[in-house]
């Protein structure tokens, strides 16, 4: 049913790109909209800004592992405040729409070039199973995205957060408690661990490709841009998938 | 040596298609796999069976025109060959073989085994050639120099055959590599200057209209390639790409 609403999504989003004559700049399909090398950079541009997305936020929610309430109280507020930052989350939201929107858009032509499929096809011979399995893992990642963002997000932003007074006397809203009251439940941690494995397998790909697909490409840094997408699709995981585990273990 | 053949039956364009079993004995490891398909087809026709009709030309690896799916790979699972080129010594005795067409939206089947590959050709008429006068006076061949990695990574480029390998075997039936492949052995030389933007615009629009899926960056095309052509050739044409389409007027 879901899938189905995806796919009626995307076919309507495909209809609005391929009539988009009346805009002027979008009038062809050369050019850097509407064609498949277009919404590919669309995809490696975006992809490596969420990649430097999750950094930032990795670094901001480590307070989580030693308990330090005070200080992850205080980045939240900072993140959901400062100007500057709303600014650039407004750029985040953009671009994991469009990321969304355009893998949708490339999965479903992906699918329509071959309609009739091979009776006996051996993709483990020649390719990865992440490489092959990009769509899959992005959607479980997004329906991850989307009940983390209701847990926290919409919560920090609209939901009923108690106080929290810091020991200068400062009133935040006490997100901490929210997390640790989340992370305790282990069906919730365990969720977020497999989908912190879905986004590592996502990234071990993604990475890599969104250089290639820039056509960054180069003898001499490609592997090491490989080997970094590798170590970068281990770690940042890995590290996100320790906190709700920590929580639930203490 | 003795074989279980599944191969794929189809009339027509418009025929729904089916699989056939079939078996072949009395098949030397010394026979190529067409070979092996000729005495398939002598024994149908012994039989009063249409013969499956396939692709082939030269026979030697380099008209691209054998284009069979073997057990799941295009060109079967030898490496750097066509299938034309693969021997039954890389198969055991008695063991079943599963054959079918090249599947894409932009390669209808023609009958059972053989598939319409005009496709490639538009995407070449689209600006795959460099517009020089070859009438009158001729320019000396060695008067541009061109640097030997470039001259190399040019006809490395150019030694694709179009078999179409690369479109069989990706998940997404995308034609990156071939297109890459043409956009390549000209943007590496001089003589392809000129017309450098215009041809790499026109020729990924032609790719697109074509039906062709994306690339995902597997890898796959460069492995199941005939000819070895790697995927860097996709970088370098994504990054003419972006250049044509950020300047192009």
């Amino acid at each position: 049913m879901g899938f189905a609403f995806i796919l009626c999504c995307a076919s309507l989003g495909q209809y609005f790109c391929d009539n988009l004559e009346f805009i002027p700049f979008m009038a062809t399909s050369r050019g850097l909209f509407g064609s498949s090398l277009a919404r590919k950079y669309w995809m490696a541009l975006t992809g490596l800004f969420l990649c430097s997305f999750l950094v930032v936020h990795l670094l901001g929610n480590l307070p989580l592992l030693t308990g330090n309430q005070e200080t992850f109280n205080a980045y939240a507020h900072f993140m959901t405040t400062f100007p500057l930052i709303k600014a650039v989350s407004y750029l985040l939201y953009g671009s994991i729409l469009l990321h969304t929107f355009d893998g949708l858009m490339l999965a479903r032509q992906n699918m329509a070039a071959r309609p009739a499929g091979y009776v006996k096809y051996h993709g483990a011979a020649n390719a990865n199973w992440s490489s092959r399995n990009m769509a899959l893992l992005g959607t479980f990642t997004l329906l991850f995205l989307i009940i983390h963002m209701k847990s926290f997000w919409y919560e920090m932003h609209w939901g009923n957060v108690p106080m929290y007074t810091d020991a200068d006397g400062a009133v935040y809203k006490d997100l901490y408690t929210i997390t640790v009251a989340a992370f305790e439940q282990i069906w919730y941690s365990l969720f977020y661990v497999l989908a912190m494995i879905s986004l590592g397998f996502h990234l071990w790909h993604g990475f890599a490709s969104a250089f290639q697909t820039m056509g960054w490409s180069h003898p001499r840094y490609t592997p090491i841009i490989r080997a970094f997408g590798y170590g970068f699709s281990v770690l940042v995981p890995a590290t996100f998938a320790s906190i709700p585990l920590y929580i639930l273990l203490t | 040596m003795k074989f279980t053949l599944n191969v794929w039956r189809q009339n027509g364009p418009q025929d729904k298609g089916r699989m056939e079993t079939y078996q072949v004995d009395q098949v030397s490891d010394d026979m190529s796999f067409l070979e092996m398909i000729d005495v398939l087809n002598e024994q149908l026709i012994g039989q009063g069976i249409d013969p499956v009709v396939f692709d082939h030309d030269c026979r030697e690896g380099i008209c691209g025109m054998c284009s069979m799916f073997i057990n799941g790979e295009a060109h079967g699972p030898g490496r750097g060959v066509t299938t034309c080129q693969l021997h039954m010594r890389e198969f055991s005795d008695g063991d079943t073989i599963t054959i079918e067409p090249f599947r894409a939206k932009a390669f209808p089947v023609i009958k059972d085994l053989m598939v319409d590959r005009s496709a490639f050709d538009r995407i070449i008429q689209a600006g795959g050639y460099v517009s020089v006068n070859t009438s009158g006076n001729l320019p000396d061949a060695n008067a541009t120099p061109i640097e030997k990695p470039d001259a190399d990574a040019a006809f490395d480029a150019a030694t694709c055959i179009g078999c179409g390998a690369c479109v069989a075997t990706c998940k997404n039936a995308s034609a990156m590599l071939f297109t890459s492949a043409k956009v390549s052995q000209f943007a590496l030389l001089p003589q392809g200057q000129v017309e450098a933007a215009d041809r790499v615009l026109n020729m990924v629009k032609q790719m697109d209209l074509e039906g062709f899926g994306n690339c995902t960056n597997t890898g796959a095309c460069e492995v199941e390639c005939p000819k070895g052509i790697s995927i860097e050739n996709i970088a370098r044409m994504n990054r003419e790409y972006l250049s044509a389409s950020l300047t192009s007027k």
